[in-house]
């Protein structure tokens, strides 16, 4: 499919990995059923309606303040954390409601992990970032072995195993990104949310984290936000394309534009809007 | 002379040579320069104002009374010069105070800012720093009239009228909000990335605020903790009307102390002849406290640049 040229698609090759699914045969961990999201009165999300597929990773893209951040920090329900944000409409995760009275949002987190635009490890050694999270959360099993998984299945054990006492600050940051995504891992999560987990890495650091990403979503469901549509087409099953829209009283809210197979948003869009963003003459 | 390299910055004069002279910007120079002299005089003079009588002192009391005798009555004939009931006194009202304000001035400061909602923080802190506003003769008039009466009422062993207990809380109350608000500044400079991070990771807030926001923040506290410390051991009128005028070497935190501090105020009010021993013993004293605050600083400035995180 990265073959695939039409007037459209001129610099993007799109060669998403495994064999697309069609929406129907998708194996849903998160369906996300008229989703609008709050900021106290002002409603940055408006009315999403997306599947995330099992072992599949699903990019949101579009241009700043489109609300794809916004949603996908509802799937870990980091938003409980900003006074005044709630989110209405429904998010189940597998069958259950995410947003529903019984659950307790730290143990969402502890299913679904994180990984934030800037790599934030903790001022601690790489050992306890690795460590924090299971302790934590007293997982059991030896501790030592766990720290080798994590690191091992982040790709950054060989670079790391002699220097696991040292400050994990000391690290680059293209490591300390790996680091944390190291450290989501450690807690044996279902689902990895990534927030523009390369915008503050340089290229040869984007492509490592890329290469894991693929390599990961064997075992895990992400959902990754970027601004980076190439690092979509290339990394991605599943894009669903955000924008922007102001209404009368100028105030902007983000839409939900597009969902499809990655291959198909970039060579076959549907929706204008879609083509005019993905051909760059807009946003 | 620093403006000589400085061209003006727009229009295209027909010379790069300074058209006017800047009489103003020297000026503020030598006057800022000045300000910032002040203290560095300030704390020179002291030294060396203390430094004399020290010395004429130590000519007449062997050093070796001085450090190791632990009968305290300098204003009493025969006279005694062993300075440790005042040095363990000091230690004893300061070491209360300091059981007193970390733990509370902490806990404070982490509700203030992992909990509080903005609203609440807003209000809370000022009202906090208040505290640190009011008179220490104040807090010394609490310390007899209030605190002292509760303890005798509640404690079971035997506090007397004046007790270094009674001095020790009340310094503790006092320092609270020196540890409360600067550890509050440190906490509240930690990224809020890191905290994300924890939250991220299934840790509850109290996780979050003690084993990754406390650590981070950790030099700012120790700055704040040590600076309380000085505070309160250099304390004066809360010990002396609080604590009594009494040389006493013991642990029994029931007793009345007198305090290094406590001793200079008590000697230094009465009148004691210019050059004579009992004049020079104030400045003794006030040299080791001196001598004890500054290197508690200075084990202070080791600490927190040992702990610094840099979060870049």
């Amino acid at each position: 499919m990265s073959e695939t040229e039409t007037t459209t698609m001129k610099n993007i090759a799109v060669n998403a990995p495994g064999a697309p699914r069609t929406i129907e045969s998708l194996d849903p961990v998160f369906t996300v059923s008229g989703l609008s999201v709050f900021y106290g009165e002002y409603e940055a999300v408006r009315g999403v309606d997306m599947v995330i597929g099992n072992r599949e990773i699903t990019a949101m893209i579009g241009p700043s303040g489109c609300g794809k951040s916004t949603v996908l920090r509802c799937f870990n329900r980091m938003n409980d954390l900003i006074p005044g944000a709630r989110a209405e409409g429904k998010i189940l995760y597998h069958d259950e409601d995410l947003y529903g009275d019984h659950v307790d949002p730290i143990e969402v987190r502890r299913r679904i992990g994180m990984v934030f635009q800037k790599p934030n490890p903790f001022p601690k050694s790489i050992y306890d970032n690795i460590a924090y999270g299971p302790r934590v959360n007293g997982l059991k099993g030896k501790m030592d072995d766990l720290v080798e998984e994590a690191l091992t299945r982040a790709a950054l054990w060989d670079e790391v195993k002699d220097k696991l006492k040292q400050n994990a600050l000391s690290l680059s940051g293209g490591q300390q990104q790996r680091l944390c995504i190291a450290r989501a891992i450690a807690v044996k999560p279902e689902v990895i949310l990534m927030d523009e987990p390369c915008s503050a890495l340089d290229p040869i650091a984007t492509t490592k984290i890329e290469d894991l990403m693929q390599e990961l979503a064997r075992d895990y469901t992400i959902v990754i936000v970027t601004h980076n549509m190439q690092q979509a087409a290339r990394v991605s099953h599943r894009t669903a394309f955000f924008t922007a829209e102001v209404d009368d009283k100028g105030e902007r809210h983000g839409r939900l534009v597009e969902f499809d197979e990655t291959s198909r948003i970039f060579t076959n869009p549907t929706d204008k809007r879609t083509e005019d963003y993905i051909t760059g003459r807009f946003g | 002379m620093a403006a000589r390299h400085s061209a003006t910055a727009s229009g295209a004069p027909s010379s790069l040579a300074r058209s006017r002279p800047r009489y103003g910007e020297a000026l503020i120079k030598a006057v800022l320069m000045l300000a910032a002299l002040v203290s560095i005089a300030t704390t020179i003079g002291i030294v060396v104002s203390l430094l004399e009588p020290t010395l004429r002192f130590f000519t007449e009391v062997s050093a070796l009374e001085f450090f190791t005798s632990t009968n305290w009555g300098p204003l009493f004939e025969p006279p005694t010069y062993g300075v440790l009931p005042l040095v363990s006194a000091t230690l004893i009202t300061t070491g209360i105070a300091v059981v007193v304000a970390v733990p509370l001035g902490l806990a404070a400061a982490i509700y203030l800012s992992e909990y509080a909602r903005p609203r609440v923080r807003k209000f809370c802190k000022p009202a906090l720093e208040v505290l640190a506003g009011i008179p220490t003769v104040v807090f010394g008039f609490f310390a007899l009239s209030f605190i002292t009466p509760l303890l005798r009422g509640v404690l079971p062993f035997e506090i007397e009228i004046f007790n270094a207990l009674s001095a020790g809380l009340v310094v503790g109350f006092m320092i609270i909000p020196i540890v409360a608000s600067l550890s509050e500044d440190a906490m509240a400079a930690v990224p809020a990335g890191l905290r994300e991070g924890s939250y991220a990771l299934g840790a509850s807030k109290m996780v979050t605020s003690l084993r990754v926001v406390l650590p981070a923040a950790f030099s700012g506290i120790v700055a704040a903790v040590i600076l309380a410390i000085s505070r309160g051991a250099g304390e004066t009128m809360i010990v002396y009307m609080a604590g009594g005028g009494q040389p006493n070497f013991t642990l029994d935190i029931g007793k009345a102390m007198q305090t290094m501090a406590a001793f200079i105020a008590q000697a230094g009010s009465g009148d004691v002849p210019v050059g004579t021993v009992d004049y020079n013993t104030i400045f003794a004293v006030g040299s080791l406290l001196f001598v004890m605050t500054f290197l508690m600083n200075l084990v202070s400035a080791r600490l927190v640049r040992k702990f610094r995180e840099v979060y870049e």
